[in-house]
């Protein structure tokens, strides 16, 4: 290769993510999915830094990225990411999107650095408080209060940038939340006891400020590292997909660039099992594709030239050439993205919990230290024992355990989820689930697993389905891949075959000995098809015998029945929506039992559906998994999806759950339901704290120690009541179906 | 009194110590990959 072609090949890497470090020495990340253990650390790291290009290597476990510096005139990114493919593992390029999100953990180690300043400061003013508490006078105790103004000033103010940083900007913005009340909590209480330390007095608040910054950084810390999970998580499967075409060159070879280099007009070639980067109308070739992901369709379409397909559409049998047709926002997946801004906007904005306690709060407190201030200069006190008691109410009813009310419920209830198979984007979503009254499903690969199924196996001679399996084995058509699969399950071993050759749009042929077999669709094996009950079939044909059929259907989850039978008598109201035939989604709704169905609908019709719904105030829940449903997910209440669906689903939904059960979608209401009523009763517990607090410091008896124990032991209540979620049982659903 | 002048300097020594000793090892980027370093301790052959 020349040296222009290998540069050509870096600048379109460059795009996804490799990086210059300085002349000659590039860095890139990849991600490397299926590391999970030491060994697949000493492998990897090891391999890679006995490599001559390579400069350093270092995995990373959490992130199941591999970071690689390597010299640029030594080897291609390409070259190493099939060194590490060589070592069995699979391996993706990162994209400039999920790198962006790996910057956010400038935040976390902000937050970081905020919390282990907070608590080194906590913890010294708290020694030097008990002495001053314990009796320690004049020289003594004033000496304790500078140093403790000396740890505390700086403290503060490098550890309550958080805070004062969130509240300025809403406070500019014209709002409040929990971050005004705090910010002037610990303002005015360090500033007060600054004011009482010069003036040799004996109440000094900075442990009080000190120690509240760090418990609310504690808060906000796990909550930061709970969304920077999930985010990871959802990151590494959107880098699953790939990202690349083969563009066919005006000199007839084929070179990979990234999607996004593609030009209308450009031919692509598309190899068996690969997934479309791009609209397009087949040039040559004949295939069958699935377009499940796409229409939520099933059955595998049989193309010829001339035939229009759209991105993310997966080809099975034979290669295409392909001429692109629409890139960017003409696209089809450009029309689903524009529907789904389309949807978010109409949606009204969603006003966190946390947020709206505190529009109710902040008032509230500050009224009442403004009332104080007035009582007890109508009292007759001076305005300095005024400002002072107001200045205390305002510490004491600082909101400690309000600010830690909502995250520590919703990072313990992230932690349930993420060990149920749930992926939980943001805390809002855990909110909006409780008080959902409606479900909307799709149905292929949301309420089905999305691959067909083998149908009455055991009804088949076994060596009928060894020939069967023989033939399948070679192909990647789903129904051929249930076909060995089915096989594989009963213990049947395939029967050899030679001559194998796969013929798009009809089937696999071969040779058994000196007999001619043919697996494929009924037309071409010579028998009419019966086109009953949507059923897809495969007919087998040995010689010159009758062909036998093999039926398929696209099977639910096993335990679809029983999770849609807990969901009704929840008294949810259960929809299905698909794209699907008639046929097909009235067979799935009887057997689920869900009275309300539509078929053959379009990303547009979904969309009007659930406007439709929310119109009549219900809160809609959507579950889907495909393109098509992208933009039903933004326009839901909330949304989950599987975590097969395509990546753009999975952006769309509040949640992505793992694995083949539905059962995800009941556990996620129930913690979901938990949690609200934890967050309530946090809310309860907080009111009732300052009930009992807020009279003593109006009355002007909150000493520094009264508020020390007031404000940590309110905290302490709150985090202990939120762990409950921790043991609360999750009722499981008993499945009657097989376990596959 | 004269203890106090020691003593309060010398905690506060110690613990700065340790506050400075965290922010290196959050800054040379000892906390990004928690699950790794929980890990690599099984790793028995770093010898080379």
């Amino acid at each position: 290769m020349t040296d222009a072609s290998i540069y050509a090949d870096q600048a379109d890497f460059l795009e996804t993510g490799i990086t210059r470090l300085t002349p000659g020495l590039l860095h890139m990340d990849v991600h490397v999915p299926d590391m999970h253990c030491a060994g697949c650390i000493s492998k990897i790291e090891k391999s890679l830094n006995k490599h001559p290009a390579i400069a350093h290597a270092r995995v990373s476990l959490s992130t199941k990225r591999v970071a690689i510096d390597w010299h640029e005139a030594k080897a291609q990114s390409q070259d190493l990411i099939n060194h590490i493919k060589a070592l069995g593992f699979e391996v993706h390029p990162i994209d400039a999107d999920a790198i962006a999100q790996t910057a956010s953990d400038k935040q976390k180690n902000e937050l970081l650095r905020a919390l282990a300043v907070a608590g080194f400061a906590a913890s010294n003013i708290m020694l030097l408080s008990v002495a001053v508490w314990s009796g320690a006078e004049a020289a003594t105790r004033d000496m304790f209060h500078w140093i403790s103004a000396l740890i505390a000033l700086p403290a503060v103010v490098y550890a309550g940038r958080p805070f004062f940083k969130s509240a300025w900007a809403v406070l500019r913005a014209g709002h409040v939340n929990m971050d005004v009340p705090i910010s002037l909590g610990v303002l005015l209480a360090t500033a007060m006891s600054f004011y009482q330390t010069m003036t040799h007095t004996d109440q000094a608040y900075f442990d009080a400020a000190v120690m509240l910054l760090f418990f609310l950084l504690v808060g906000r810390t796990l909550d930061h590292l709970m969304r920077a999970k999930a985010h990871s998580a959802i990151a590494h499967l959107v880098s699953l997909a790939g990202k690349t075409a083969s563009r066919i060159m005006p000199d007839g070879k084929t070179q990979i660039i990234a999607a996004s280099k593609l030009a209308v007009g450009d031919e692509i070639l598309v190899a068996a099992g690969e997934s479309l980067a791009a609209d397009g109308t087949i040039a040559l070739g004949k295939s069958d594709v699935d377009q499940s992901l796409v229409t939520g369709e099933a059955m595998p379409r049989t193309v010829q030239p001339g035939d229009k397909l759209f991105a993310g559409m997966i080809n099975l049998t034979g290669p295409l050439q392909m001429t692109v047709t629409a890139i960017g926002k003409s696209t089809f997946l450009g029309e689903i993205i524009r529907l789904m801004e389309a949807a978010e906007q109409g949606k009204a904005r969603y006003v966190r919990l946390a947020d709206k306690a505190a529009q109710f709060y902040a008032p509230m407190v500050h009224s009442l230290a403004g009332l104080t201030f007035a009582g007890w200069l109508l009292a007759g006190a001076d305005w300095q024992t005024s400002l002072f008691t107001a200045i205390a109410v305002l510490i004491i009813t600082c909101p400690c355990a309000l600010g830690l009310a909502v995250p520590v419920v919703q990072i313990i209830a992230s932690g349930r989820l993420f060990n149920s198979g749930i992926l939980m984007k943001d805390g809002a979503g855990l909110e909006k689930l409780s008080t959902i009254d409606t479900i909307v499903f799709d149905k292929t690969g949301t309420l089905t697993l999305g691959t067909p199924k083998l149908i009455g196996a055991n009804g088949i001679k076994p060596d009928l389905l060894a020939i069967a399996a023989g033939l399948a084995s070679q192909s990647k058509h789903p129904l051929s891949r249930a076909l060995s699969e089915q096989a594989d399950n009963l213990g049947i071993k395939p029967a050899k075959l030679t001559d194998i050759k796969e013929l798009a749009g009809s089937g696999l042929e071969g040779k058994l000995g000196t007999r001619h077999v043919k697996l494929g669709s009924a037309k071409w094996c010579g028998v009419k098809e019966s086109s009953k009950t949507g059923l897809l079939e495969v007919c087998l044909r040995i010689g010159d015998e009758k062909p036998i059929a093999f039926k398929f259907a696209d099977e639910l989850r096993f335990d679809a029945r029983d999770v849609i039978e807990r969901l009704q008598k929840d008294g949810l109201g259960i929809h299905i929506l698909s794209g699907d035939r008639e046929a097909n989604v009235s067979h799935i709704a009887g057997q689920l039992g869900v009275e309300h169905f539509k078929a053959n609908c379009t990303p547009q019709n979904k969309v009007a559906f659930i406007n439709k719904l929310a119109e009549q105030d219900h809160r809609v829940l959507m579950v889907g998994d495909g393109l098509n449903d992208a933009p039903a997910l933004a326009a839901g209440y909330t949304s989950m999806a599987p975590a097969s669906a395509t990546d753009i689903g999975r952006v769309a939904a509040d949640f992505v759950f793992m694995g083949d059960r539905l059962e995800p979608v009941v556990t996620a209401i129930s913690i979901a339901r938990r949690s609200d009523k934890l967050v309530k009763q946090n809310f309860c517990l907080a009111i009732l704290y300052n009930v009992i607090a807020v009279p003593i410091a109006v009355l002007g008896f909150a000493s520094p120690l009264i508020a020390a124990i007031a404000m940590s032991s309110s905290s302490l209540i709150v985090v202990g009541n939120a762990m409950r979620l921790k043991l609360a049982p999750l009722n499981r659903i008993m499945a009657r179906g097989k376990m596959p | 009194m004269t203890n106090l002048l020691l003593l309060i300097p010398v905690a506060l020594f110690l613990g700065g110590l340790g506050l400075a000793a965290f922010i290196w090892a959050l800054r040379s980027g000892q906390f990004e990959d928690l699950d790794g370093a929980a890990v690599r301790i099984l790793i028995d052959d770093e010898d080379e």
